[in-house]
């Protein structure tokens, strides 16, 4: 009984996320307009970096760039789903979600869906784009799974943290809260040069930062030759198992509340 | 003939988009006299002040204020008139101080008299206290009481206010208007004043105006305009439910029905005031027992009810507009549902 | 009754603009913490890039330098326009209005505004980039010439803010053109020298973007001194694209402030 109530749950706030999610362009535009404006100005912009010496990728600047944009579009999919959550706390409809939902615990994995629902979206276009700009990828079928697999992971890791943000906050002013520590893990990393050339803090950062592993791997598996792909899973999974806790510990504050 | 304070002829405003918000309204405000200008939301009601106060032009007609056109003589008409409009415009970065000083300093008031003029209008509307604070933290009724004292900063001979106790509660109300009243017996002003409220139309105004879909359909005195409808109508709830329809039969034969609470019926007596004895008869000689009977006065809604065939005070205690509106609230609980799944 | 004079109207309409500014330390922190994130962020993380053959400069830092001056002129945007429509949806602009202010007045106090944010941002990232080692090749004199140029590009930004907050009323369309902003920004000479950008389209819309010569203008007095060709076209790219704005704001200020 109670698995049934979990999964009804998950899918009722899942499809109205997703339903407003997909007839609301203003909440459309930001998610795939700062993947875009990144992929356009790097791969157009910074595209004679890959002569620097030491920098070895095989496959080429658009197809690194996209590394990076990839990671960028799954992450803030889920940290743009925690804005929602935000805004239905502030708006009061999500006192609602938790009088009627059976099990709470639903409620985030409704949330959930429809941040991978918009994350594979986002990729989508993304990759469309990218493909166009004369992207070459070299992986093969498996590595892409591969690929993929790794985003999505980094996607629930966004929502589960950006979710804990919103239901301990419970107002519009969580969207810093969340943005900025997403922006300083997703930048202090290899975005627009391998690890090896970083210099100076940035690169003490990057050797600590789990999304360096991610990307690395994620640029391997485009270039069709995997390295650190089950270190890189690891760090997503990790990342993910102290977000649910977060997110566990979110839903239990707003309860409290309630 | 004196000139009149406020004067307009044929005046009409269009948007481009939509029906005309002003659609030809002639009227004349006596120096000195309260003008009450009364009407739903939609009604025409702020677009007529913006032309007055020379926010907006009329798309035709004319409108003469303070004996200055609004058109041409625009800069005249400012210098004589103060308004305090629907949203109490104030910058909520700034403290109620420094807003008297910015509007003084404006007007042309240097140095100390700037200053002692703001401190006498602050003292006058109570917010002396709070000068110096944020308006970011002033309740509703400070700040439309600033920005009524900022409206009078240049003592204008003719002040517009805008539905200016929207959204106040009862204190801050009976305050505006104790201070409206004060401004027009001790210092002659003009006050040309729009509201949806009656009771403010009823209590402060020497002539109402009112207002729909753009035109004025009724003007006069509060009393003359009440005593054209003349006559009351009388409700009743039956103490037995069941007993409503019967209710209803017995009181048509006194008048025509008007709108009713819920549980009651109502008409408005043909006879006047004195038929509510036969009323009272009637009904008991058909077996029903009144839980509850009551003659009401004509007021302005009457009036309005009257002239247009809609009641002026929202709907939700009138059954007239439930019944109306079945639909809508269908609807509406369709959507949240909706939104649950 | 008297009327005021211009000049002081100028000047309590300058003096309430300023105030109401710095007032609002969520708007000032992020206009002056982001653009030097972001210079710490990119500095260390592209400094190979000094590496390619042609780079005109061995500290990714002194060229990087010149983004964070633009990167506030966009925020100077977003607060002026944020400010502006605040008055046009609180009806604050129909009070003044009603007063015997000038709309000449109205505008020149909400540049004040603009530049005292602006000559706080240039100062500040003036500041960050001495201190961290990046030597202003063009002296103290050319400092200056930053700061001048600097304002002049907050002044451009400011009246886009100002123009579309009159023309549409709102805070939210404010919010709205931020990504095209940012899009002006980053399709541009902003990460590497034009010369060195190795796309066609990518280079020819860089060529066309006057935000590139604006950059290059206080990239030049970083890195290279008093280089004539390169102060010139920036201080021809900000002058114009500032006076476009201007014009168009004192336009969408007349419709706004119809008065008659």
């Amino acid at each position: 009984m109670s698995r049934s109530g979990f999964i009804s749950v998950a899918l009722a706030v899942g499809r109205r996320n997703v339903h407003n999610y997909f007839t609301n362009p203003a909440m459309i535009v930001p998610g795939l307009l700062f993947p875009m404006f990144f992929f356009t100005a790097f791969a157009g912009g910074l595209s004679r970096v890959d002569s620097v010496p030491g920098f070895d990728y095989p496959a080429g600047y658009t197809a690194f760039v996209y590394g990076f944009v990839l990671l960028q579009a799954s992450a803030f999919g889920g940290i743009f789903t925690g804005f929602s959550i935000a805004r239905d706390f502030e708006s009061g409809f999500s006192r609602r979600l938790m009088l009627a939902a059976s099990r709470r615990s639903g409620i985030i994995a409704g949330y959930w869906i429809a941040a991978i629902t918009r994350a594979m979206f986002n990729i989508l276009v993304i990759t469309v784009v990218a493909l166009v700009a004369g992207l070459e990828i070299a992986g093969g079928p498996l590595d892409l799974v591969g690929l993929y697999t790794l985003a999505l992971l980094v996607n629930l890791g966004a929502v589960l943290f950006g979710s804990g943000v919103a239901m301990r906050l419970r107002t519009m002013q969580a969207g810093p809260a969340m943005q900025v520590p997403a922006f300083l893990v997703l930048f202090l990393a290899p975005v627009w040069v391998p690890y090896d050339l970083l210099v100076g803090w940035v690169h003490a950062a990057a050797t600590v930062n789990p999304t360096t592993l991610v990307l690395e791997a994620g640029r391997g598996l485009i270039a069709g030759d995997p390295t650190k792909v089950l270190p890189a899973f690891a760090a997503a999974l990790g990342v993910a198992a102290v977000s649910v806790l977060w997110a566990r510990g979110g839903l239990r504050s707003a309860e409290r509340a309630a | 003939m004196s000139t009149a304070a406020i004067e307009t002829r044929g005046l009409v405003r269009e948007f481009k988009k939509g029906p005309r918000a002003v659609d030809g309204i002639d009227l004349r405000v006596e120096p000195g006299e309260v003008y009450g200008f009364l009407g739903p939301n939609g009604a025409g009601k702020s677009t007529t002040v913006h032309v007055l106060t020379t926010l907006l032009p009329p798309t035709s007609g004319t409108a003469r204020v303070a004996g200055h056109d609004v058109v041409s003589e625009g800069e005249a008409v400012r210098a004589a008139i103060g308004a305090a409009l629907q949203e109490a415009a104030l910058d909520p970065f700034l403290t109620g101080r420094e807003h008297m000083k910015l509007q003084t300093a404006l007007h042309g008031m240097r140095g100390e008299d700037g200053r002692r003029r703001g401190d006498t209008l602050l003292e006058r509307v109570g917010l002396t206290e709070a000068a110096d604070r944020k308006v970011r933290g002033y309740s509703g009724g400070m700040k439309r009481r600033l920005d009524l004292a900022l409206a009078l900063v240049h003592r204008p001979r003719i002040l517009f206010l805008d539905e200016p106790t929207t959204g106040l509660d009862v204190q801050s109300r009976s305050a505006l208007w104790a201070e409206v009243q004060r401004l027009a017996s001790d210092r002659g002003v003009t006050v040309f004043l729009t509201t949806q409220y009656l009771e403010e139309a009823d209590v402060l105004a020497d002539r109402v105006g009112i207002i729909d879909h753009g035109r004025i359909v009724a003007e006069g005195t509060p009393d003359a305009l009440k005593a054209e409808i003349g006559r009351p109508s009388v409700e009743a709830v039956p103490a037995d439910p069941e007993d409503l329809a019967r209710t209803r039969e017995v009181l048509a034969r006194f008048g025509e029905a008007v709108a009713a609470s819920p549980k009651g019926a109502a008409v408005r007596l043909s006879g006047g005031d004195a038929q509510l004895a036969e009323v009272v008869r009637a009904l008991d000689d058909q077996n029903i027992s009144a839980e509850h009977l009551q003659l009401h006065a004509p007021t302005l809604d009457d009036v309005f009810l009257a002239k247009t065939g809609r009641s002026l005070e929202g709907a939700g205690d009138r059954g007239e507009e439930e019944e109306a509106a079945p639909a809508d609230a269908a609807r509406g609980r369709e959507r949240l549902a909706g939104q649950e799944a | 009754m008297s009327r005021s004079t211009l000049a002081l109207q100028v000047g309590m309409l300058a003096r309430r603009s300023v105030i109401r500014t710095f007032r609002q330390p969520a708007m000032i922190v992020p206009a002056l913490l982001f653009p030097l994130m972001l210079l710490a962020i990119n500095s260390s993380g592209l400094d190979s890039a000094t590496n390619l053959p042609g780079f005109p400069t061995d500290s990714y830092f002194q060229f990087a330098l010149a983004i964070a001056f633009v990167q506030g002129a966009l925020f100077s945007a977003n607060s002026a326009g944020t400010n502006v429509s605040a008055d046009v949806e609180t009806g604050f602009l129909n009070r003044l209005s009603l007063t015997p202010l000038r709309r000449v007045a109205l505008l020149l106090g909400q540049l004040a505004g603009i530049l005292a944010l602006g000559l706080i941002q240039a100062l500040t990232f003036l500041g960050v980039g001495v201190v961290f080692g990046a030597g202003i090749e063009a002296g103290i004199a050319g400092a200056l010439v930053i700061v001048a140029l600097s304002l002049l590009i907050s002044l451009g930004f400011g009246c886009i803010g100002a123009f579309v907050a009159l023309r549409t009323g709102s805070g939210e369309a404010v919010q709205g053109i931020f990504p095209l902003l940012f899009a002006a920004l980053f399709l541009s000479s902003m990460a590497l020298p034009r010369d060195l950008i190795e796309n066609d389209w990518f280079q020819t819309v860089a060529d066309w973007n006057p935000v590139s010569y604006m950059l290059e203008g206080i990239r030049s007095l970083v890195i290279s001194g008093w280089d004539g060709e390169a102060l010139a076209l920036g201080f021809a790219c900000a002058g114009g694209v500032a006076l476009i704005a201007l014009a168009a704001t004192t336009s969408a200020l007349r419709t706004r402030m119809a008065r008659t």
